[in-house]
């Protein structure tokens, strides 16, 4: 333990998880951003069509937000969404396949980027629309409390999706009926290139909860620790059947919007200041410095995480495409109830 | 066999269906106490409670999208949306989110939602109050559209809807809650996708959707005074359309007008009638028709409004031309 700390000043991760589950949380972050990493270069090589929206540097605030839940709690994602699948524990393979629009992919390269789903896992799915997810969030919620499964959904969104009716018609209605659905505000500081002081007439996000009779806490989004704190806290409420919460988790996008975005609304300064606060080495130094891993430990997740996205690659790379002639398929499910 | 109004057969058909699954329930503005504005849903509070006859505030983008949210997650609901004018409000939730899940995925997710809503005019309830919407959901694919002519259409498509594993959207016509048809007690449900023959004829085929098929039933008998014999066929979903009952019909006829309350232009009129040219064309001997509510917003005046829909008298005229050949003449 490093000079400084008593016990009761633990930061909260080393208190609340073992050393397995934060070594797992570490790796999953190593993953994210390595995933993101192999597609931007496999785009660049024209293995990927379309566009992707890149969630580097807020690696901490998609695997924090997770670690509370299990398999049977649900989540909904967004645009930027490939962090919020790997910490619900989607295979990278999958994920990749998806991108290369192949069969094996999650959605059978029906989806691509934005749409990665994987109800096995409880993700119900990413979304092309901006706020789309907040309601389908909430009646996931609605669902199980009529159904009394227990589950918890958290619900992911930027900072663009707070200024969406969805948003607020959302937020009122949970805690009108006090579902289980933690809002999780990614607050990246721009929709596109507009930023936040010049879309938002509220200084936090979170300050919004008020308006709806529930908790809302602004947060370090870069901070694993901070961000889990928050969230655990807002889950527990949620499975007590206290209600929702409002988590704004406040970190940066190191690339722009999408690959269309040539960065010309924010400077170099501000983009460099916040890459030194890179989320993934600060928690590895957090891990090391209260000796759960040691720097070799912290060498070699890094090293087996690059391990993986070679496989996933190759593993996407090799898959088959959709055969043309299943077109038409899934428009409708055929199955009678 | 008991005839009961179409405004009970939904109520019947929403109560057997709750009572026979647990997973169904009812969310949208004013269905609990107030049992919406029609009435159409009273009395299910008292049998099945407020945790599965939700009211919502008016939220309806919200209330739709929770429904495609708790329908994701083991759930069937079925959403009340008070007037079909709503959908635009809806449309995000309804089209790019319930439409798209299951294509979306691969087909591991399903969307088995009830959207219960209305069209119609002639209610003097002006241009946001009025309108056939049907259209705008049968052109995006992922989604069904059932659009009952009777009370036995109504209980029977809202029975197979809420079975249906996918997005549902039901257009009930707002003036036909208090008109009575026959319904079994016993339990029945209506395939999707097959269309009702309501009468059969020789001349022309009148094909029409909800209140409509009335008004071409009405338009076959001022045509049989004049020697004429139509067949009227009422699709009962347009999607998904049984083209083929349509075809053969029209086959038999070589004479068609589709007749539907929606805007005539790049509607469901035009879409059934450029099916036929396609797939019948060297049977036919007149043009196929369109006839579809007039292409203005819809208006309040009584003098005004009662011109914008297709009448008996209207087909019928209409009939009479393709059937005498004056069509021809006319261009």
């Amino acid at each position: 333990m490093p000079d400084g700390y008593r016990d009761g000043n633990l930061p909260y991760a080393i208190r609340a998880y073992d050393a397995d589950t934060l070594r797992a949380a570490l790796r999953k972050m190593y993953l994210i951003r390595k995933f993101e990493e192999g597609a931007e270069n496999s785009y660049t090589r024209g293995l990927i069509h379309g566009t992707m929206h890149l969630s580097i540097g807020q690696e901490a605030s998609a695997v924090a937000s997770c670690m509370a839940l299990s398999d049977d709690d649900k989540i909904t994602s967004t645009h930027r969404g490939h962090g919020h699948c790997v910490a619900k524990g989607a295979d990278l393979g999958r994920m990749f396949a998806e991108f290369f629009g192949k069969e094996t992919g999650y959605c059978r390269g029906r989806g691509g980027s934005m749409h990665i789903a994987d109800p096995t896992k409880g993700n119900l799915g990413a979304n092309g629309i901006v706020g789309g997810g907040l309601p389908i969030a909430v009646g996931a919620a609605l669902s199980a409390k009529r159904l009394g499964t227990g589950a918890v959904t958290v619900c992911f969104f930027g900072d663009g999706a707070n200024n969406e009716g969805a948003f607020h018609e959302a937020l009122n209605m949970a805690a009108v009926w006090k579902l289980p659905v933690v809002f999780v505000c990614e607050n990246n500081k721009y929709g596109m290139s507009t930023s936040t002081e010049r879309s938002t007439a509220v200084k936090n996000i979170a300050e919004r909860a008020a308006a709806y009779a529930m908790p809302g806490v602004t947060v370090d989004g870069n901070d694993f620790s901070a961000v889990a704190e928050a969230v655990d806290a807002a889950v527990a409420r949620a499975r007590a059947g206290d209600g929702p919460s409002l988590v704004e988790n406040v970190t940066y996008r190191w690339r722009g919007h999408s690959k269309s975005d040539r960065n010309r609304y924010r400077t170099k300064e501000e983009i460099a200041d916040w890459m030194a606060r890179d989320p993934i080495p600060a928690f590895a130094r957090l891990l090391v410095d209260h000796g759960v891993l040691t720097d070799a430990d912290v060498a070699d997740i890094e090293a087996e995480t690059e391990q993986v996205i070679a496989d996933a690659i190759a593993f996407a790379a090799d898959s088959a495409d959709p055969d043309p002639a299943d077109v038409a398929r899934d428009v409708y499910n055929p199955a009678a109830a | 066999m008991r005839e009961i109004t179409l405004s009970k057969a939904v109520n019947e058909a929403i109560a057997e269906e709750m009572r026979r699954d647990p997973n169904v329930f009812l969310i949208g503005e004013d269905v609990a106490e107030a049992g919406t504005p029609f009435k159409v849903l009273a009395g299910l509070v008292d049998e099945f409670g407020t945790e599965r006859v939700i009211d919502t505030p008016i939220s309806e983008p919200g209330f739709v999208g929770m429904a495609v949210g708790a329908a994701l997650t083991g759930s069937r609901p079925i959403v009340d949306l008070m007037f079909g004018d709503f959908i635009f409000l809806v449309m995000d939730q309804l089209c790019n989110q319930a439409a798209k899940a299951c294509y979306m995925s691969g087909g591991k997710l399903n969307v088995p939602m009830v959207l219960r809503t209305n069209l119609g005019a002639t209610r003097r309830s002006a241009a946001q109050h009025s309108q056939s919407l049907h259209a705008l959901v049968a052109h995006i694919p992922g989604l069904k559209v059932a659009m009952p002519s009777s009370a036995y259409e109504a209980k029977g498509l809202m029975k197979t809807a809420i079975r249906d594993n996918n997005p549902v959207v039901i257009f009930e016509d707002k003036l036909m809650y208090q008109d009575k048809a026959p319904v079994p007690e016993e339990e029945f449900l209506i395939t999707f996708g097959k269309a009702n023959i309501k009468r059969e004829g020789t001349d022309i085929t009148l094909i029409a959707t909800s209140s409509m098929v009335q008004v071409a039933e009405k338009a076959a008998d001022l045509l049989a005074k004049d020697g004429i014999s139509a067949e009227v066929i009422d699709p009962r979903t347009i999607v998904p359309l049984d083209e083929e009952t349509i075809l053969n019909s029209v086959r038999k006829t070589s004479r068609a007008i589709v007749i539907d309350e929606g805007h005539q232009s790049y509607g469901i009129t035009g879409e059934i009638a450029s099916r036929i040219t396609e797939k019948a064309f060297y049977h036919l001997d007149a043009p196929v028709l369109r006839m579809g509510a007039m292409d203005v917003p819809v208006p309040f005046s009584p003098a005004l409004e009662d011109l914008t829909v297709p009448t008996p008298e209207g087909v019928a005229d209409r009939a009479r031309a393709a059937v005498r050949g004056e069509l021809f003449h006319a261009a």
